[in-house]
């Protein structure tokens, strides 16, 4: 009776190429399959590399190919996919990447890295049906600022230290980067399916969190206004229309 | 009265298709001939919404549709995935595709989900994991579904049951249809050093209700031997076109589906190789 | 500041938004399936994965517990405040298990 190779030894070997291939799996002339083992553990390695690259296109501008693909081999073994859903494969990267000794000089990767796992959540973010804007022109501004605004989920807000939004800009576009210095933040809309990656301000951002976290318009307004007192509240709303991110206004009921 | 519902398809139809690519999606949507159905991969449209969503909706009013699993892992050690079970059901709930397929095969286990689709030994103890598990997916997504052969790249020694008669006694007491997927006989015979036809003539065709085209990659082994890659990155080679032909003058004509994953080419390569299968089919039977 | 000047400026935002947001009607269907034919990242293949040829097969993956790699890519032209300037230092380190 041959030894049953179980699925944790097939995986062990699978993921450390230092382990033997387990001896029940073996080539037409029934020795030890070597190399044939060796197909599974490129399948998985290269597929989920490619993944990786797919799904971090910037780290791997910014990291060069071949360090990229090394580092891939790292993080995929230390973090395998945790669900069949490869669209949401690397979510672990930003903080893998803070830990990642090899890339210490570099430490604005982990927020760059945390944008583009935003982008892709934007993506694939539910559908959503945007208001009108003449609702939002129909309201009594004392009413909107008791209102609380509902926003896609496609929408997201990213503060970062680190010039982030440069930094996407100059990996993405042949334009020259300006400016890579100093703190930014992201605002991500999604029109239609496509997202856009906008730079905010520090009040905007703070705006648009205090939005998400439910609070009034009014209260919102507010933290926006302590952080700039020249914030450019038509602005924030144009990006929200275009974006078509408000999907809701609750108004207090009328007393 | 005008009939407002999508145009739903409840088989797929006995012609050509091909596995659907995003990147084809104008040129399918204003030409698709010969291309009658499409498969799709169901895990690439289990997101909350957004453009993969919205293509397959607008896509399956026009095409019948074939969900092809490739994430179930039915044949892992451990239960079935219930949130995936969740995701299954509910992508088929609202789509009501044409037909449901999966793997014989495993790809999860405690380390997490490892994205190929990895073999396992037959025996008696596996045939009734195997069977359990797929009795779970058909009552939980509320349908009957089809198994695919795999590929294979080296044997398990523990294995007692040859292949063509562990999918037989599958479908015989879980009631699954089967997928045959000709270049996977083929890699796997060239692979194992035995004769793809014994294995066609073994092979139960009556519960054939899809065939899969692709094609693979040559490779060798350590002492030489050949050693074929299921790459789905090249046109279908001309011994799986034999083959093919061999099996629907067996089997009768089935629908028929050209996949091309890596390397994906312009449309009008897939397109024409689609038109071959459709050749097949109407020239093999007579 | 008063309600009411708040009030004013939040209506006068509002209009300013609405005025520079050229909605126009929703986009017509043909320009709707032109943007569905785009496509990003994150799919599932059910083929043996990219680059499993032989040479896929061989080193690079899972070759070695350390590498001296440097970081080749735009991180090293870009000067980021904050950030130290790219370093060209050969990395050598062990890697986990």
């Amino acid at each position: 009776m041959t030894e049953a190779v179980t699925q944790s030894e097939f995986i062990a070997a699978l993921l450390d190429p230092d382990r033997a291939t387990p001896s029940g799996l073996v080539d037409p002339q029934n020795n030890v399959a070597d190399k044939r083992f060796a197909v599974y553990r490129n399948n998985v390695a290269v597929s989920l590399t490619e993944a990786l690259i797919v799904a971090y296109p910037v780290i791997h501008k910014l990291l060069g190919d071949e360090f990229f693909k090394a580092l891939a081999g790292v993080h995929l073994r230390q973090f395998p996919p945790r669900s069949p859903l490869m669209m949401h494969y690397g979510e672990d990267m930003p903080a893998f990447l803070e830990g990642f000794e090899p890339v210490a000089a570099y430490p604005y990767l982990a927020d760059v890295a945390r944008l583009e796992l935003a982008i892709r959540k934007s993506y694939h973010a539910a559908d959503t049906t945007p208001i009108s804007p003449e609702d939002l022109q129909n309201l009594p501004p004392d009413v909107l600022m008791q209102s609380r605004l509902t926003l896609a989920p496609s929408l997201k807000v990213m503060t970062s230290n680190w010039p982030i939004h440069a930094i996407y800009v100059a990996n993405t576009t042949d334009t020259q980067p300006t400016n890579l210095s100093g703190a930014q933040n992201v605002l991500i809309i999604r029109p239609e399916f496509d997202p856009e990656v906008h730079r905010i301000t520090d009040a905007e951002a703070a705006f648009l969190t205090a939005l998400s976290e439910d609070k009034t318009f009014a209260t919102a307004l507010e933290a926006a206004a302590n952080l700039d007192a020249g914030f450019d509240l038509s602005r924030t709303l144009g990006l929200l229309l275009a974006g078509a991110a408000i999907t809701k206004i609750s108004s207090p009921k009328e007393t | 009265m005008l009939d407002v519902s999508p145009h739903r398809f409840d088989r797929l139809p006995d012609s050509a298709g091909v596995g659907y690519k995003p990147q084809h999606f104008s040129e399918i949507m204003n030409d698709a001939s010969p291309v009658e159905w499409l498969e799709i991969h169901a895990e690439n449209y289990m997101g909350d919404g957004g453009r993969p969503i919205a293509q397959l909706r607008a896509l399956s009013e026009r095409f019948p549709i074939s969900v092809h699993g490739v994430g179930l892992s039915i044949g892992g050690e451990g239960p079935l995935d219930r949130d995936h079970l969740d995701r299954l059901k509910h992508l088929i709930d609202w789509l009501q595709p044409a037909s449901f397929s999966e793997h014989l095969a495993w790809s999860t286990h405690d380390m997490g989900f490892m994205n190929d689709l990895l073999p396992l030994p037959y025996t008696e103890e596996t045939l009734a994991r195997i069977c359990e598990h797929i009795d779970h997916v058909q009552e939980h997504v509320g349908r009957r579904m089809l198994l695919e052969n795999p590929s294979a790249y080296l044997n398990f020694a523990e294995t007692q049951i040859p292949e063509t008669e562990f999918l037989r006694e599958t479908a015989a007491r879980t009631g699954c249809g089967l997928l045959f997927d000709v270049n996977n006989v083929f890699i796997s015979a060239t692979n194992q050093k035995t004769d793809p036809y014994s294995y066609i003539d073994a092979f139960p065709l009556d519960l054939v209700s899809e065939i899969h085209l692709a094609g693979h990659e040559e490779d060798t082994d350590e002492n030489g031997d050949p050693l074929l890659i299921d790459s789905h990155g090249t046109p279908v080679a001309e011994p799986v076109w034999e083959m093919y032909r061999y099996t629907i003058k067996r089997g009768g004509i089935k629908p028929s589906l050209i996949e091309w994953d890596n390397d994906v080419p312009e449309w009008q390569t897939l397109a024409s190789e689609a038109a071959r299968a459709t050749q097949v089919l109407q020239t093999a039977t007579v | 500041m008063s309600n009411t000047v708040k009030n004013l400026a939040v209506a006068g935002a509002v209009a300013a938004a609405l005025a520079a947001h050229t909605t126009g009607p929703a986009a017509a269907d043909g320009e709707k399936e032109k943007c569905f034919g785009v496509s990003l990242a994150g799919e599932n293949d059910c083929a043996a994965g990219p680059g499993t040829t032989c040479a896929g097969t061989s080193t690079v993956d899972y070759q070695g517990n350390a590498w001296k790699l440097v970081a080749a890519g735009t991180c090293t032209t870009m000067e980021v405040e904050g950030g130290r300037m790219g370093s060209l230092e050969a990395l050598d380190r062990d890697l986990p298990a």
